[in-house]
């Protein structure tokens, strides 16, 4: 069904309104990548099943034809935010969040919360003894600012009457009705929305040069080809409120002159292939994309463009080539993209988060904007929260928020009774940081100052156990991998780093290794072509900065203080505790323990390849490591 | 459009429309490395060795960064050498660096920055990779091992040439350049012309050398050993002894052949005077019939090979007559079949090419009678000038001798043809009655002279006008072909030479090579057509003497009957 001018679409958005009024109970189950994968794709059937079986008025579709006010809505939303303890179930109005809900909980919930209203403790978030009910109320919620993720959770993803009810394309309305073009760019200029996906470019100084550049095509992509391991805010976007991305998208097209939109997403995300394409599907279908839109003169087409896997295709002028059918490879050219972009013309690339944040700044203007975060940093940033913290997931704060707000107040603190150690932040471009950086504000410009950077927004927690040289190694050995190979710092360099931290990892690096760390890592920070290449060095070199005794343990004293690198374990029997029962050597798999039986056993060194069997297998805590 | 000034290491130096930092810095007189910039290419920015540090400490790569008024930069600070040192060592650490073996020694780019930036160490562990060598190619041979991933192959294959035989594979430290899914070069459209060898800064892509055949036929008492060399060898080869470009050595290059044991060495500017008659008998044919025009040139059997994959509808436009080595080749095979019954000898027939698609030209299955090749070996101006340093022949000093009799005279018309435009205006001239006087010449042909990508004139012959177009580079022919074919232009005669400049900057010579190196090489031709004796090639005694004799009845064996 077309909407044919903004008259029609204000009276569809009022019964849409109403009819999510109508919808007087809400089930919401949590439809991100994490809870699918336990399972909540299952569960949403199964609430379907039995609400029909139990008469249940139960709408899945917003009905503008049924007028009955008590109707249940059972919703498949995006990304809650707390994956750790999913699947997640909502229920509104009470806002009783309900965790790890498995399909035998369903019949329990639809009995006791929707039918009797009454909360069913044991599904909900403790700590100790304390019960808490609501969402909202559960610390992980509270301490958070969500305004781009404000509708993950609470609407239907896959709707867009979901969309339109809570106000959706009501910022491209304005932005169509009431701003000019440079109206539009100013707003986001005076914002000080800066690019989400890692360099902080100003987004709207983006739009106002593909404004002035005058050019018979112009294009808007967006960027969500978000690679980082550990990140899936972009991931959770795209799948939680698509049209908030399309919306941002046709602003920047209204504000550009644009009528052509790509959004490069990789592969590996097809739930969010899947959403946006149903929500371009129904836009279109509802007169929001294509010719003339609203019955308007303004046309705007998008298409999905899928990665296919690298990493280095989030770089904008490789994204651009990937695009275009050419191998996904940075390009040098005297020109930026807003003038020389993608087929050669203007082009305005920003990331998924960045779009998402446009829909607010136009409807609550820029002051507004500017209120939240710090000043050079407006608003708010997603962050992926992972490792070794009790609450993991997405969350959003302001900018400016810290990294102890982040970890203990979220975060719950580091899991398993364990001492903080580290925090990887901004993903293999960014930094390993400290415990003297934990009140250091969260913005673009403090955690540049340290090494780090926002990058897209992943932040690896890390606790007493790990090593710093490995970690530094895996990210090393991420982007080493990950680099196309254009350029020789990125491509040569890195893999000479990594070599050399494979080296230290085995024991066998040296004092000169860690210069030669530093040398490389300042060359290829300073020389390479691309952001991936000129970020690369960070946790190495950031981690050699706040950490620098661990890697002077490893190459001085040979030893891994976290006890993680398996080569630097020296592992012997006590002789003192060895009755010589010869079950070590039995479980030994390279035959490294040999002795008399009543007598202490010996672990042959040079064969022992550290694997920790015999020391399992000893009834008498004999076997040792050092 | 860009205008202005800029401190480069303390000296103001004026900037006006220069491409890159990189142009006006080497205006300024200072050579600031690179292996994978060219200016005939695009910018690619992989290499970093261009880098230089500005006075607020930013450093960035010249060659993509434009020129702005005010800016100072400084190409030599202690940073910037050390990181430029840095880059080098990265690079040589994973290079093959067997230079005392490679053929590449004493001609290579990595070899001479090497020298230049003094790296003195390597600090890493060698890791030279282990790829197999691909040798499938009659023209050249690729060397994986020895590749430094500059990209300077993929970009001339692809943005000069065409073609995309080969490009990027896999990321980071495995990314190689590689024909499409490992193939061989051979399976794929590689149409043999030897740009990406010629380009190339290191011993990655060579020529396939063959050079050891003549010394095997030479010392083959079995064997008669004759040579024909191409025009544009002699205005190149002097290069690698040390001589300007464009400088004219054939008659030492001839006593060089002589020296070594060749019977007789004659001119493949005499077979070009056979191609022009025989192709402007063949034009007037279809002019006056209105048939299978425009007439595309077969000279170049680069441009021959890129036409079969890409364009099979030309193939009755493409002239039927073979291109000067063959039609050489067919010719001294039959001119020597009674001395070889009289001597029990067999006439082995060498040609002395600018160009590594003759090789393969010569192994095509048309040019070969009864089993037998008529051209038998395709040596390079870079293969010979090696045979003359291993025979230890000093070139310097060497006396002039001049070519043998009956094929060693040519007109002007048969040298230009190793210049773009050489063929057509060697045609035009035979077909012209009034013939133009040196100085009307120049004014003449002006239109179809020239390194200009593509080049038109139009002549009127016998009343009526022939439109022509010559054009070099094979990505600007095919341009020039769809414009053809969408009826956007119209011709009746196209010269089509695969090289940029023609056989000047064919694949086999002497690199590397850069604009002002052709212009040199193409005057070189230009001269020796100037001061030729003869203008015309139907007025070649020689020629009339072969149609009367040996050819009387046998114009077939100048063309070509695919087989």
């Amino acid at each position: 069904m077309k909407i044919n001018n903004i008259d029609e679409f204000n009276t569809l958005k009022l019964s849409l309104e109403k009819a999510f009024k109508n919808q007087s109970k809400k089930i919401i189950v949590c439809g991100g990548t994490g809870c699918v994968a336990n399972g909540a794709l299952v569960i949403y059937e199964k609430f379907k099943m039995i609400c029909e079986e139990k008469g249940l008025n139960v709408e899945t579709i917003l009905d503008l034809h049924d007028d009955s006010p008590d109707k249940l809505g059972l919703k498949k939303s995006g990304c809650h935010g707390f994956c750790e303890v999913g699947p997640l179930v909502r229920i509104e109005p009470s806002d009783y969040l309900y965790l790890r809900v498995k399909e035998e909980d369903c019949e329990e919930i639809i009995e006791k919360t929707i039918i009797n209203n009454l909360p069913i403790e044991r599904l909900m978030y403790k700590i100790g003894e304390t019960v808490y009910a609501s969402e909202e109320s559960i610390p992980f919620y509270e301490k958070q600012s969500r305004i781009v993720l404000e509708h993950c959770g609470h609407i239907d993803a896959e709707s867009i009457l979901d969309y339109i009810a809570v106000d959706g394309y009501s910022a491209f309305i304005k932005a169509l009705t009431t701003m000019s073009p440079e109206e539009i760019c100013n707003c986001i200029i005076d914002s000080n929305l800066r690019g989400r996906g890692g360099a902080g470019f100003p987004a709207g100084l983006k739009w106002i040069q593909v404004l002035k550049n005058q050019a018979d095509i112009k294009y808007v992509i967006c960027n969500g080809d978000e690679g980082d391991p550990g990140a899936f805010m972009d991931r959770s976007i795209m799948e939680g409120d698509p049209h908030r991305v399309i919306e941002g998208m046709m602003i920047a097209a209204l504000a550009t002159g644009a009528r052509e939109g790509y959004i490069y997403v990789r592969a590996e995300y097809p739930l969010a292939i899947e959403r946006l394409s149903k929500a371009i599907e129904q836009a279109r279908e509802y007169g929001l994309l294509g010719e003339n839109i609203l019955g308007t003169n303004f046309s705007f087409e998008i298409k999905i463009n899928k990665g296919a896997g690298a990493f280095v295709c989030g770089e904008e002028s490789a994204l651009i080539a990937s695009i275009e059918g050419e191998r996904g490879m940075p390009r040098v050219k005297a020109k930026r993209p807003v003038e020389d972009g993608l087929w050669g013309k203007p082009t305005v690339v920003n990331n998924v988060e960045t779009y998402a944040n446009v829909f607010n700044i136009i409807n609550r203007g820029s002051d507004w904007f500017k209120s939240i975060g710090t000043e050079k940093s407006s608003g708010t940033k997603a962050f992926a929260l992972t490792g070794n913290v009790m609450n993991t997931g997405l969350i959003e704060v302001p900018m400016g928020a810290t990294l102890r707000n982040v970890i203990f107040d979220i975060g719950g603190g580091i899991a398993n009774n364990k001492r903080f150690k580290a925090v990887q932040i901004g993903g293999p471009s960014g930094g390993c940081l400290s415990e003297q950086h934990l009140d250091l504000p969260l913005d673009f410009d403090s955690l540049k100052s340290v090494g780090a950077m926002i990058g897209s927004g992943g932040m690896v927690v890390m606790d007493e156990d790990t090593c710093m040289v490995s970690v530094a190694r895996f990210f090393l050995n991420f982007t080493q991998k990950e680099s196309c190979g254009k350029c020789i710092p990125c491509r040569e360099g890195t893999r000479r780093m990594l070599e050399i931290l494979d080296k230290i990892i085995e024991g066998k690096g040296t004092l000169e290794d860690l210069d030669m760390l530093e040398e490389l890592g300042d060359t290829i920070l300073k020389t390479s072509l691309c952001g991936l290449g000129k970020t690369a060095p960070n946790p190495v070199l950031s981690s050699l900065k706040y950490f620098r005794e661990e890697y002077i343990s490893h190459v001085v004293d040979k030893k891994c203080p976290s006890k993680v690198c398996s080569k630097l374990k020296v592992i012997y029997i006590d002789e003192e505790l060895c009755r010589g029962c010869s079950k070590c050597a039995r479980v030994c798999p390279v035959g490294a323990i040999s002795g008399k039986v009543k007598q202490p056993y010996v672990i042959d060194q040079a064969k022992c390849i550290k694997c920790d069997s015999c020391i399992g297998s000893c009834a008498f805590a004999a076997i040792k490591e050092a | 459009m860009m205008k202005g000034s800029m401190i480069i290491d303390g000296r103001k130096i004026e900037f006006d429309n220069e491409k890159n930092i990189l142009e006006v810095v080497r205006k300024a007189g200072i050579d600031l490395p690179t292996f994978c910039y060219h200016s005939e290419l695009s910018i690619y920015g992989a290499c970093r060795m261009c880098i230089v540090e500005d006075n607020r400490g930013n450093i960035f790569a010249t060659c993509s960064t434009l020129p702005q008024d005010g800016m100072e930069i400084y190409t030599n600070t202690p940073k910037i050498i050390k990181y430029r040192k840095n880059i080098m060592e990265l690079l040589l650490s994973n290079h093959d660096r067997d230079c005392t073996t490679c053929s590449k020694t004493g001609n290579c780019k990595l070899q001479e920055l090497s020298s230049k930036l003094f790296m003195q160490e390597v600090r890493f562990e060698s890791k030279t990779r282990n790829e197999e060598i691909d040798t499938s190619s009659l023209a050249i041979v690729r060397n994986p091992n020895k590749c430094i991933l500059c990209g300077d192959c993929v970009r001339m294959c692809e943005e000069v040439q065409g073609v995309g035989a080969i490009s990027f594979a896999y990321r980071g430290s495995n990314m190689k350049i590689t024909p499409a899914f490992n193939r061989n070069i051979t399976e794929v459209n590689c149409v043999d012309c030897g740009q990406c060898r010629a380009i190339c800064p290191t011993g990655a892509i060579t020529i396939k050398n063959e050079k050891d055949e003549l010394i095997n036929y030479l010392n083959d008492d079995n064997k008669r050993v004759v040579v024909q060399i191409a025009p544009a060898v002699r205005v190149a080869l002097g290069e690698n002894f040390g001589l300007e470009p464009g400088t004219i050595t054939i008659g030492k290059i001839i006593s060089a052949l002589k020296y070594m044991g060749v019977e007789s060495v004659f001119d493949t500017s005499f077979s070009a005077d056979l191609t022009v008659m025989a192709e402007a008998e063949e034009f007037v044919e279809r002019l006056e019939k209105k048939e299978n025009l425009p007439l595309f040139t077969s000279c170049c059997p680069a441009w021959v090979k890129f036409a079969d994959f890409n364009y099979k509808e030309l193939s009755n436009n493409i002239s039927t007559c073979k291109s000067p080595q063959q039609m050489f080749g067919s010719v001294l095979k039959k001119y020597y079949q009674e001395k070889d019954k009289e001597d029990g000898k067999e006439t082995i027939v060498v040609s002395i090419m600018p160009c590594t698609a003759k090789k393969a030209e010569a192994n095509r299955e048309e040019f070969i009678t009864n089993g037998k090749k008529d051209v038998d070996l395709v040596l390079t101006t870079q293969e010979l000038s090696i045979l003359i340093q291993q025979f230890g022949i000093n070139f310097d000093n060497l006396i002039e001798d001049s070519f043998d009799m009956p094929f060693g005279f040519a007109s002007g018309a048969g040298v230009i043809f190793g210049s773009s435009g050489g063929v057509a205006e060697a045609v035009l001239t035979r077909l012209l009655k009034q013939k133009p006087s040196v100085s009307d010449k120049e004014i003449l042909f002006k239109n179809v002279r020239g390194l200009e990508s593509v080049k038109e004139a139009n002549f009127v012959i016998d009343g009526t006008e022939v439109r022509i177009a010559v054009v070099h580079g094979l990505k600007n022919a095919a341009e020039l072909i769809n414009k053809i074919q969408s009826g956007e232009k119209t011709y009746d005669i196209v010269e089509v030479m695969a090289c940029p400049g023609g056989c000047i900057a064919g694949g086999g010579q002497p690199t590397p090579m850069d604009e002002e190196k052709r212009k040199k090489r193409s005057n070189g031709l230009y001269t020796l057509n100037r001061t030729a004796q003869i203008k015309s090639s139907e007025e070649n005694p020689l020629i009339n003497d072969l149609f009367e004799g040996l050819l009387k009845d046998d114009h077939e064996i100048l063309h070509v009957h695919k087989k």
